[in-house]
């Protein structure tokens, strides 16, 4: 008899927040059968970009998850676009992608070919504002069995300037300073509100009660940024279950893409 | 036994019929392990206690005590692992002076599989109850439902099948002492890194015939990196509109301190009407 | 949140009905002689469980002659709950203040039925409770004096509360030391 009862808690219903996998069947009372499957699957993660004067940063942790299970630990979200060979070299877009991964790795194949097929046929480099305003279509052109992903593209404006532009899953998109998205979203971006807009930050003395002056956001220095995004991973990591193993870092400026890989914590 | 008052039961009932989520209890998603060896008994347990996808305690302890040679790892809903294995310490406790023995394990299990047959796996508690009595020691999975098992070592929790795999390959029989506490120690290791229920820090508690040893956080392998940043404000970074300091004496002089909309009748509260 | 010789808990002030906001002082915090009890939730249980517990401290001040320690207090809150273990009150409970026989100060938390989760840095509950783990787990470093606390957690809260559609409408902070408290109104977005 014990045995019967020997599954571990939960395990029948699972942990309650990811999505149910197994094929079902359900009979209704005229005796009409309906077989059904839930074709999307969460497996975790958390990303986040922020821009400045002439750089943009995105980051995304490498953990794929199911359920309580660990796929793997190193399973990019961060993906070039449009470079050449195996190397992506010459690109100067990223995507970030998080949700369901296979959908994340087919929407990047798609962005992918777009931007080269923009450049063989144009003999120039797709501008961000065009790849972004492409990439919301392709999310909308699957408007009914949606990409189940957020995804983020990052990359530097005709200007120069830091470019950042967050997306739904069926293409509402905006340009912002900053975005976090995935599992760890709703932990990370009010830290971001704080840190990068400084929201809520007044200057001390400048006035009394309604009259005092908010402080003024500027923008964030590189390797500012670049330790903020790890203090709010790190943060995400003591929190989230979902986020950790490893921090992918893709900074692009005039130079091109340089890639950061760092370790997170792995329970 | 002191029940349960179910009488917001129904009002919460019809409360989720129109729409209000029900509240999230906190669960140990958690590893918990227990393995016999040459002269007593060991159990560890992870700190994880998780709410959904959050983390709600990063050090929570899950190893309970019931007597003092009697210790409990807890799986499951955490207020129901804490509240039956005291509620059943007490009870063994009271047995204990009443019959002028040492409590028996096998008595603990059964007093706690009555309980939880009871209440038909509505108390999600599932234990692994561990201890050496005049009888020998011995090692038992209590689960939420009643049903129990006796072996030689045992896994329970979302992790338990990370903790078991490392049993099923290093466990032997008669090990002593310490390659038990690693063995169990290991166990847990292996649900905290590839279990996302369970997490932090290893508890590991040690019973043979003449005492019990408690090794609370035996092994800590996830403590927190340093921040790179510093993130003190500058004082008067917030915005205040009213302040009130409120002083010692005035909190002690009445029960609770309610400030009225008159300030000349603060006299009203040494009536010690404390009714607004 | 806890500080150097200091505590702090602190409330934000809506009072809603899913989404329509239905008052915009609504105090969430509640003092019981030295310890404070911030209870988050549906609004019914807030006051029935607020005034619940007013009755048991002071039945327990009456009869022991002395002030509830915020331990005490912590061990009365979690049985009272867990009686209801089938049918709860729809409240998670944290508490916060220093124990004047140690010194020390003290918070806990509580899920609605009564597991008490001690953290020796924070505690976080309410719609907005995964905003909050965020802003206080980057936020929060140990042995912040009242001032420097003070900041911290107002920081902490404004800024999660303003990523969460159901809280918001200004605060109300408490930072309590050994031998004052000091409560403050703070100036947050009033949408």
């Amino acid at each position: 008899m014990a045995s019967v009862f020997t599954a571990p808690p939960l395990a029948d219903n699972g942990p309650g927040y990811s999505f149910k996998q197994t094929p079902t069947t359900h009979i209704s009372a005229d005796g009409t059968r309906q077989h059904s499957f839930y074709p999307y699957t969460d497996n975790g993660g958390s990303t986040l970009g922020i821009s400045g004067a002439d750089f943009t940063i995105l980051a995304g942790d490498t953990r794929s998850t199911s359920g309580y299970n660990i796929n793997s630990r190193y399973v990019p979200k961060l993906f070039k676009i449009g470079g050449e060979g195996p190397e992506h070299t010459g690109s100067s877009i990223v995507l970030s992608v998080v949700g369901f991964a296979a959908d994340g790795d087919a929407l990047k194949e798609r962005l992918d070919t777009v931007v080269k097929m923009y450049k063989y046929q144009h003999g120039k480099n797709m501008s961000v504002a065009a790849c972004a305003q492409r990439l919301s279509h392709i999310l909308y052109n699957k408007r009914f069995f949606p990409y189940y992903v957020h995804a983020i593209l990052g990359g530097l404006d005709e200007e120069g300037k830091g470019a950042l532009y967050s997306y739904d899953p069926v293409g509402s998109y905006e340009r912002e300073q900053c975005r976090a998205a995935g599992a760890a979203a709703s932990l990370i971006m009010p830290f971001l509100d704080n840190q990068v807009n400084y929201k809520n930050q007044y200057i001390p003395a400048s006035g009394y009660g309604h009259d005092l002056q908010p402080r003024k956001a500027e923008l964030l220095p590189r390797n500012t940024v670049e330790e903020l995004v790890r203090d709010a991973f790190d943060s995400a990591v003591e929190r989230h279950i979902e986020v950790g193993d490893g921090l992918q870092m893709m900074i692009i400026t005039k130079d091109g893409i340089e890639e950061v890989y760092s370790p997170l914590k792995k329970d | 036994m002191p029940g349960f008052d179910f009488s917001n039961h129904n009002r919460n009932a019809a409360l989720h019929a129109q729409g209000v989520p029900l509240p999230k209890a906190t669960s140990t998603g958690t590893t918990i392990v227990g393995c016999l060896f040459d002269g007593g008994v060991v159990i560890a347990a992870d700190t994880r206690a998780t709410s959904g996808p959050i983390v709600a305690d990063k050090n929570c302890e899950k190893l309970h005590y019931i007597a003092p040679q009697i210790w409990c790892a807890g799986a499951g809903t955490a207020a129901d692992t804490e509240f039956t294995t005291a509620l059943i310490s007490s009870n063994l406790e009271l047995h204990s002076l009443s019959t002028g023995r040492k409590p028996r394990v096998v008595t603990c299990m059964t007093l706690l599989k009555q309980h939880l047959f009871r209440y038909q796996g509505y108390i999600g508690a599932y234990l692994v109850v561990a201890g050496v009595d005049p009888t020998g020691s011995h090692l038992f999975t209590v689960h939420a439902h009643g049903s129990t098992d006796k072996l030689p070592y045992v896994t329970m929790g979302s992790g338990s099948l990370a903790a078991m795999s490392v049993f099923e390959s290093s466990w032997k029989t008669g090990i002593d002492r310490d390659a038990a506490v690693k063995l169990c120690a290991e166990a847990i290791m292996a649900g905290i890194f590839n279990d996302l229920g369970s997490g932090s820090n290893v508890d590991v508690c040690v019973i043979t015939a003449d005492k019990t040893t408690l090794l609370r956080n035996y092994i800590k392998p996830n403590e927190r990196e340093k921040k790179k940043r510093n993130y003190k404000f500058a004082r008067g970074t917030t915005a205040v509109l009213n302040e009130k300091i409120i002083t010692r004496e005035q909190i002690s002089k009445y029960i609770t301190v309610h400030e009225l909309e008159d300030e000349t009748v603060t006299a009203a509260a040494e009536k010690m009407d404390v009714d607004t | 949140m806890v500080g150097k010789d200091c505590v702090a808990i602190a409330c934000d002030l809506r009072l809603g009905l899913q989404a329509l906001t239905v008052s915009n002082n609504f105090p969430k915090i509640f003092s019981y002689g030295d310890v404070y009890l911030g209870l988050t939730g549906l609004a019914t249980d807030v006051s029935t469980v607020a005034d619940l517990f007013r009755y048991k401290v002071n039945m327990y001040r009456l009869r022991e002659e002395r002030q509830i320690s915020p331990q005490t207090m912590a061990n009365l809150v979690s049985s009272s709950l867990y009686e209801r273990r089938f049918g709860p009150y729809f409240v998670s409970p944290v508490i916060a203040g220093i124990n004047h026989t140690t010194g020390k100060p003290f918070i806990c938390g509580f899920d609605s039925i009564g597991c008490i989760d001690f953290a020796k840095d924070f505690i976080v509950s309410g719609t907005a409770s995964d905003q909050l783990f965020g802003t206080c787990e980057g936020l929060w470093e140990p042995d912040l004096g009242p001032e420097d606390l003070f900041e911290t957690v107002s920081q902490a809260l404004l800024n999660a509360v303003d990523r969460d559609a159901l809280s918001g409408w200004g605060a109300h902070v408490y930072i309590i030391e050994k031998d004052k408290v000091t409560k403050r109104l703070l100036k947050g977005r009033q949408d």
